[in-house]
């Protein structure tokens, strides 16, 4: 690889390297933006950059790089950044040769070993970064990389621009502040490649956060030529290097430590499933049933569901939603109810169709209180389609009703005949709590009665999505109206609830 | 709730109320006697202000000349509106806030209360159309109001309050003493 560096560099490079300056810093002060020069070891970056400056065969750069590429371990690492994998397992498998050779070149190059007055290390010590997120083993597609670089490191940009640009002022064009290539782009020059390759992909983006700090130079923020260079961030121009020689050391004094890595950050992009379920027990609630803080019971369909999901995906949590809600005590049989899942921090997130029914399956196994059915991926926005459609659609439900006073089957034959039946429901008593009161028109489309014994018969209702088919029965203390006591004139209570169908009409469904 | 199916006598049924709702009372209100009231507190701590069976408006066969929620000048519980989940707007009350007076045809009036402190949430305006319901189905569709409760509030506004079987110890001690009396 040869450096893209001119002659007119050359007092720059000089004055760098002799502040200071790391080898990868360098390369940005001089705009080098070919990232594959940032990648490689920095001792190899620095020995071209001595040569650049001192090389015997000035002309022949070409040729003297070759010459150098023939040693075993500098061709490999020098080789383009994919094959940083094959570098890595080299290193494991022929762990004597590489330390050997990492000896050698540190012995050549003393100067690595000190921290770069600029950077303050972040572009010299950077290999923990992949290493974070190899370790909790995400899968994911492309990568968007986030730095937090302590604030006062543009101090130290600044003041060593000023350095260089005194050096140079007569000698090449001027050096521009805005050329120099931003050290975060840099770092991820660096680090992204390195973990993309390690990992590979192209389509679920990974959010990794990194966060570096340096507490021996935090005051630094306090000092005047910080607060120059944040109010004039791009028109630096107009002060003087004697002014700044007032306030900062110029260039950079060497710093004793290098920059903390305060922690990196890894989010993946929410993944999104939806299905449908059956519940068959009347005492579990479809979300943690909480009653001042303390658990009401054991379990919870979405619960249910969640274990296995989570596991599959490796997520860190997830947001439930269904198409409505069934009571604690009432089952939803037929074909289920719509829900959907978002979730959070997948560590895993491309499941294929038959890793999908694999989960399905171990759902379905894992309790018999519930049935999923229909589980799927989907889009965020194809989420919209379950909510949107909730007050239209209608819902089937049966439900076992108790009479006061004895019935026969023929006194209830008449409510088969009841069609489009609109209901005025004020807000339930039992709900009211968490929502507005209001009167609301619900219809009821149709009703079917089946006949049980003097004091019960099972009703089936057909009715508008939002009906609340519990307060339609024992009248909420008449806050519905007309109700089933109203239509029976006698009391009625209802024993027993079953959603038969949800009809909405997603997710699609899969065939089995 | 299974075996409910088996039984099917109303004794045996765990009505509305029984199942959703803890019964709680006032005795004789403001010293009068046998002015009694209930409070049914839904288990989300919603309270639906009631008549209690023993209240002399159920007794003896009286019917209901007017109720009214208009119980003074400037303050008519028919204006009570709340908005929102928050129920913003509704009228707060105290313990021994008047929420109407019922006027008996024989001319007897009674002022019932609101028992506990909480944000007034409705009335029950068919009682005005329908003063029967409230002689019929007192602790139904003859309810006198809806109230919430702070939430911080909502177990303690109770502990004033007659629990069900303190209530009916009161009513039995009560009926000794008109036996004893008589």
């Amino acid at each position: 690889v040869m450096l893209p560096l001119k002659d007119k560099d050359k007092p720059v490079v000089q004055k760098l390297l002799s502040a200071g300056c790391c080898a990868r810093c360098v390369l940005r002060f001089c705009c080098v933006r070919v990232q594959a020069a940032y990648r490689r070891p920095q001792q190899e970056i620095l020995k071209d950059l001595q040569d650049f400056l001192h090389g015997p065969e000035k002309n022949q750069c070409d040729v003297s790089t070759d010459n150098k590429s023939c040693d075993p371990v500098v061709s490999e690492a020098a080789a383009d950044p994919p094959s940083k994998r094959a570098k890595l397992e080299t290193d494991l498998s022929d762990d004597g040769q590489a330390e050997a050779a990492a000896a050698a070149a540190a012995a050549i190059i003393t100067e690595t070993h000190c921290v770069c007055v600029v950077c303050l290390g972040v572009l010299q010590e950077f290999s923990d970064t992949d290493q974070a997120v190899k370790t909790e083993k995400y899968e994911f597609d492309s990568l968007v990389l986030s730095v937090s670089l302590p604030a006062q490191l543009c101090v130290r940009e600044h003041s060593c621009w000023l350095h260089v640009k005194k050096e140079v002022r007569e000698k090449s064009p001027l050096l521009d502040k805005e050329d120099i290539v931003p050290l975060k782009e840099a770092y991820k020059w660096l680090v992204q490649s390195t973990i993309s390759t390690e990992l590979g992909g192209v389509f679920s983006p990974l959010e990794v956060a990194v966060e570096f700090s340096h507490n021996p130079t935090d005051s630094d923020c306090e000092c005047h030529l910080y607060q120059q260079t944040i109010l004039h961030k791009n028109k630096c121009k107009c002060w003087a290097f004697m002014s700044v020689c007032r306030h900062y050391s110029c260039p950079p004094t060497q710093p004793s430590s290098s920059c903390v890595l305060q922690g990196i950050q890894c989010l993946h992009q929410s993944v999104f499933i939806a299905g449908r379920y059956n519940k068959f027990c009347r005492s579990l609630p479809q979300t943690p049933w909480l009653i001042d803080g303390e658990r009401r019971m054991e379990s919870s369909v979405e619960e249910l569901i969640a274990a296995p999901v989570l596991s599959a995906f490796r997520a860190n949590g997830f947001n439930f939603s269904s198409s409505g809600r069934e009571d604690v005590d009432v089952r939803t049989l037929g074909n289920g109810r719509p829900f959907a899942m978002e979730l959070l921090n997948p560590h895993r997130a491309r499941l294929n169709v038959q890793d999908m029914k694999q989960l399905q399956e171990s759902i379905n196994v894992s309790s018999d209180k519930i049935r999923v059915r229909d589980l799927q991926i989907v889009s965020r926005e194809a989420m919209g389609r379950m909510k949107e459609g909730e007050e239209e659609k209608t819902k089937t439900y049966t439900a076992l009703i108790w009479t006061r006073k004895p019935i026969k089957k023929e006194d209830i034959a008449f409510i088969s005949d009841i069609k489009e039946l609109t209901l005025d429901q004020k807000t339930p008593l039992r709900v009211l709590h968490r929502r507005a009161l209001a009167v609301r028109q619900r219809v009821v489309h149709s009703m079917n009665t089946r006949f049980l014994d003097a004091h019960h018969f099972h009703l089936e209702l057909k009715t508008q999505a939002g009906t609340y088919v519990k307060e339609f029965v024992h009248g909420d203390f008449g806050r519905t109206k007309p109700n089933l006591c109203d239509l029976l004139k006698m009391d009625t209570d209802i024993l027993e609830l079953d959603v038969e169908s949800v009809d909405v009409d997603w997710p699609p469904s899969i065939q089995e | 709730m299974e075996d409910s199916k088996q039984t099917g006598t109303e004794d045996n049924v765990p009505s509305v109320i029984d199942r959703y709702f803890t019964r709680w009372y006032r005795a004789d209100l403001k010293g009068k006697p046998c002015e009694d009231h209930c409070v049914l507190q839904h288990s989300n701590r919603i309270c639906v202000v009631t008549l209690a069976e023993t209240h002399p408006i159920l007794q003896n066969g009286r019917t209901i000349k007017s109720i009214n929620y208009q119980i003074s000048d400037g303050c008519s519980r028919l204006k009570n509106k709340v908005s929102g989940k928050s129920k913003r707007g509704g009228q707060f009350l105290t313990d021994f806030a008047p929420l109407c007076r019922i006027t008996c045809t024989d001319e007897t009036e009674y002022t019932i209360y609101s028992c506990i402190r909480g944000r007034l949430l409705e009335v029950n305006e068919r009682i005005l159309e329908t003063p029967s319901l409230l002689l019929e189905k007192p602790s139904t569709e003859g309810y006198i109001a809806v109230i919430l409760p702070k939430f911080e509030e909502s177990k303690s506004i109770t502990e004033n309050l007659l629990s069900r079987e303190e209530f009916e110890n009161i009513v039995s001690k009560r009926r000794v003493a008109e036996s004893q009396s008589s």
